[in-house]
């Protein structure tokens, strides 16, 4: 019986197949070896800019010169609850939690559409339709809003048609959502804001409501729960997670932006447009770190009390 | 008294897919009914037209004499136990079990305590404050139907509920199912595939195949009359042989013969032994008769022919079953 193949074949030729054979049986070393380049990217590259900012915010700058005092002091955070600067924090607080509060009321049906009901060429629709917005560049789209919200743009010409002009006004009469226009108007940033962050709320939603089992839907039925104690009691905690993970996105997006509220609303800043007249014009870089931080602490904040009220319990 | 779950020419289908096709079926109040059937045969459809997650498209459902025509699932006092038990969860076992209460506005603490009761008839006493995640799949299991009962439901509905087990811890779930089905009196509708399980815990079985019923009857009357070659070999693999080879009926009818009731004899029949295939506490054998494919069951004390060996068999002629002609 000589011509029987072996049982074990002879090791493979070759420099890489040979390297790759033996790291394979040192997964440990693999392991090392895929996570080191994104470790050092991270650690040294983000982690040490965002020390760098750390540092920059506990300094101040000399009002006389101009200049950079390189000594500890939190006189800069002082600077911060100054009226004027807390208008700032607490306009983009208010406004990145309406935004993602609408996103999510906004994304859940469709997300939920998405991943109970489409299927074959309707959920194709629905992934292009959902991701073709972030193929078209930002400013193209921020710009195209101007169009449609500007007193002689689309939706007033709409309004006027369907003759409720008066409607249009009586909403830019309100009080601090109004305004001449919509595109000078905070209910306009808004609405841009909203359009332009619905894609990143929209897909973790997604992804968190197809792994809610339909059986679990069926189940709650059957004992007795109708529809709206079974949307309350079972698919909102489940989809919390998907719901957090797109808050994220939505939240922290309009709390750093700076371009959309200086295309689209009244000339009031928003912090993204602090941190970039303080870093820019003002050269006060202090400030403008002092100004970053506060997106990071909010941030941690909100995902400390969500994690607190067992957002993530469901993962 | 009235029964527990009609069908009236009840018909589901789906698209030209006939899930389930003109059933009549009438299930009595207390008894422990038994759907059995293979994959596809509309056993689990039926399960679902009685919980309500589906509407028939032609025929009645009664449920206790009232008609359930586009009653939702939340307004059935029907609770069904899931294959894979569809526990919640972001919830413990505890939250589970008291779900159907909660949903019905049973404060916290009346709904606690009833939770643990219903926990204790399925002895899981102690396991509420667990994470469905964290049990095994016969604590699940028991978890799965603490839920269905804690409602106190008409009817309870069970669709292959030992499915996932292992071979002794579904034997062992077996005993308490039926045991927790005659405390309680309440009326248990079974869907399974396995014909052991149906035959031994069923009061009645119908046998399913291509959404029709093919027979009911005590498990006594499918095992030992089957009505037809299908039931026949389904239900306890019998042998199904030609009239002429069986030795009764006319040419062109058929006979079931159960493979325990061929017995090796000198006097009988010569056959060839094909296989041979040890089970413990017998032996089957596969053997050729008059080119007629058979099985047969051999008690274990006995000596069993190799695979190859000339052997002689008989059977007495009234374990043979003749069969109607295949509808």
């Amino acid at each position: 019986m000589s011509t029987e193949a072996p049982a074990i074949f002879a090791p493979r030729p070759g420099l890489l197949p040979r390297l790759a054979d033996r790291l394979l049986r040192r997964p440990r070393m693999f392991v090392f070896l895929m996570v080191l380049p994104i470790t050092l990217w991270l650690g040294i590259v983000y982690v040490g800019a965002l020390i760098a900012l750390l540092i920059q915010s506990f300094f101040s700058i000399d009002e006389f010169s101009g200049m950079v005092v390189r000594e500890f002091t939190l006189k800069t955070y002082g600077e911060l609850l100054r009226p004027a600067n807390l208008d700032i924090l607490l306009r983009t607080v208010v406004m990145a939690g309406a935004v993602t509060l609408a996103a999510a009321v906004m994304a859940f049906p469709i997300a939920y559409f998405a991943a109970r009901y489409a299927r074959g060429i309707w959920k194709a629709l629905f992934y292009v339709g959902v991701m073709l917005p972030l193929w078209s560049s930002y400013l193209v789209k921020v710009y195209a809003w101007k169009l449609v919200l500007a007193k002689e743009g689309i939706l007033n010409w709409i309004f006027a048609k369907l003759h409720l002009t008066w409607a249009l006004d009586a909403f830019l009469g309100l009080p601090v959502i109004g305004g001449n226009s919509l595109s000078v108007s905070y209910a306009g940033t808004f609405l841009v804001f909203l359009y332009i962050w619905l894609p990143y709320m929209i897909m973790p939603l997604q992804a968190a409501l197809v792994r809610v089992p339909p059986g679990l839907i069926e189940a709650a039925a059957d004992l007795g729960a109708h529809p709206g104690q079974s949307f309350r009691m079972i698919i909102l905690p489940l989809a919390l997670p998907g719901m957090v993970a797109g808050s994220i996105f939505t939240f922290s997006l309009t709390l750093g932006d700076y371009i959309v509220p200086q295309i689209i609303g009244n000339s009031r800043l928003f912090l993204g447009q602090a941190v970039y007249l303080q870093h820019g014009t003002a050269g006060n870089i202090p400030l403008a770190a002092a100004f970053t931080v506060v997106p990071i602490v909010v941030m941690g904040l909100y995902l400390w009390g969500a994690r607190r009220m067992g957002a993530f319990d469901a993962l | 008294m009235t029964d527990a779950v009609t069908f009236r020419g009840v018909s589901r289908h789906f698209g030209d897919v006939r899930a389930v096709d003109r059933v009549d079926l009438a299930i009595r109040d207390g008894e422990f009914f038994a759907m059995l059937g293979p994959s596809g045969s509309g056993k689990t459809t039926c399960l679902r037209l009685i919980a309500g997650f589906e509407q028939p498209t032609a025929g009645e459902i009664e449920i206790f004499g009232t008609s359930a025509r586009g009653v939702p699932p939340y307004l059935r006092n029907v609770n069904t136990v899931f294959q894979n038990y569809a526990l919640f969860p972001h919830m413990n076992v505890r939250d589970n079990v008291a779900f159907g209460l909660r949903v019905r506005g049973m404060g916290r603490r009346e709904r606690h305590a009833a939770a643990e009761e219903a926990l204790a008839l399925v002895e899981l006493s102690g396991f509420g404050a667990r994470r469905a995640g964290e049990l095994s799949g016969g604590q699940r299991q028991r978890v799965a139907l603490a839920r269905a009962l804690i409602n106190r439901p008409r009817v309870v509905l069970l669709d292959e509920p030992l499915g996932a087990l292992d071979l002794k811890l579904r034997e062992q779930m077996q005993e308490e199912l039926r045991a927790l089905q005659a405390r309680l009196g309440l009326t248990f509708v079974l869907v399974t595939h396995d014909q052991d399980e149906a035959l031994s815990l069923a009061d009645r079985v119908a046998v399913f195949a291509e959404g029709r019923i093919r027979q009911l009857g005590t498990p006594a009357q499918i095992y030992r009359r089957p009505a037809s070659r299908f039931v026949a070999d389904f239900v306890g693999s019998s042998n199904v042989i030609p009239a002429e080879v069986a030795g009764i009926g006319a040419p062109g009818q058929w006979a079931s013969l159960r493979p325990e009731d061929i017995r090796l004899d000198p006097a009988g029949q010569a056959a060839r032994v094909t296989g041979r295939f040890f089970h413990g506490r017998v032996t089957k054998l596969t053997l050729e008769l008059r080119g007629q494919r058979l099985s047969a069951l051999i008690p274990a004390q006995q000596a069993a022919p190799e695979a190859g060996a000339e052997v002689r068999i008989a059977w007495s002629p009234e374990h043979l079953h003749l069969l109607e002609a295949e509808a």
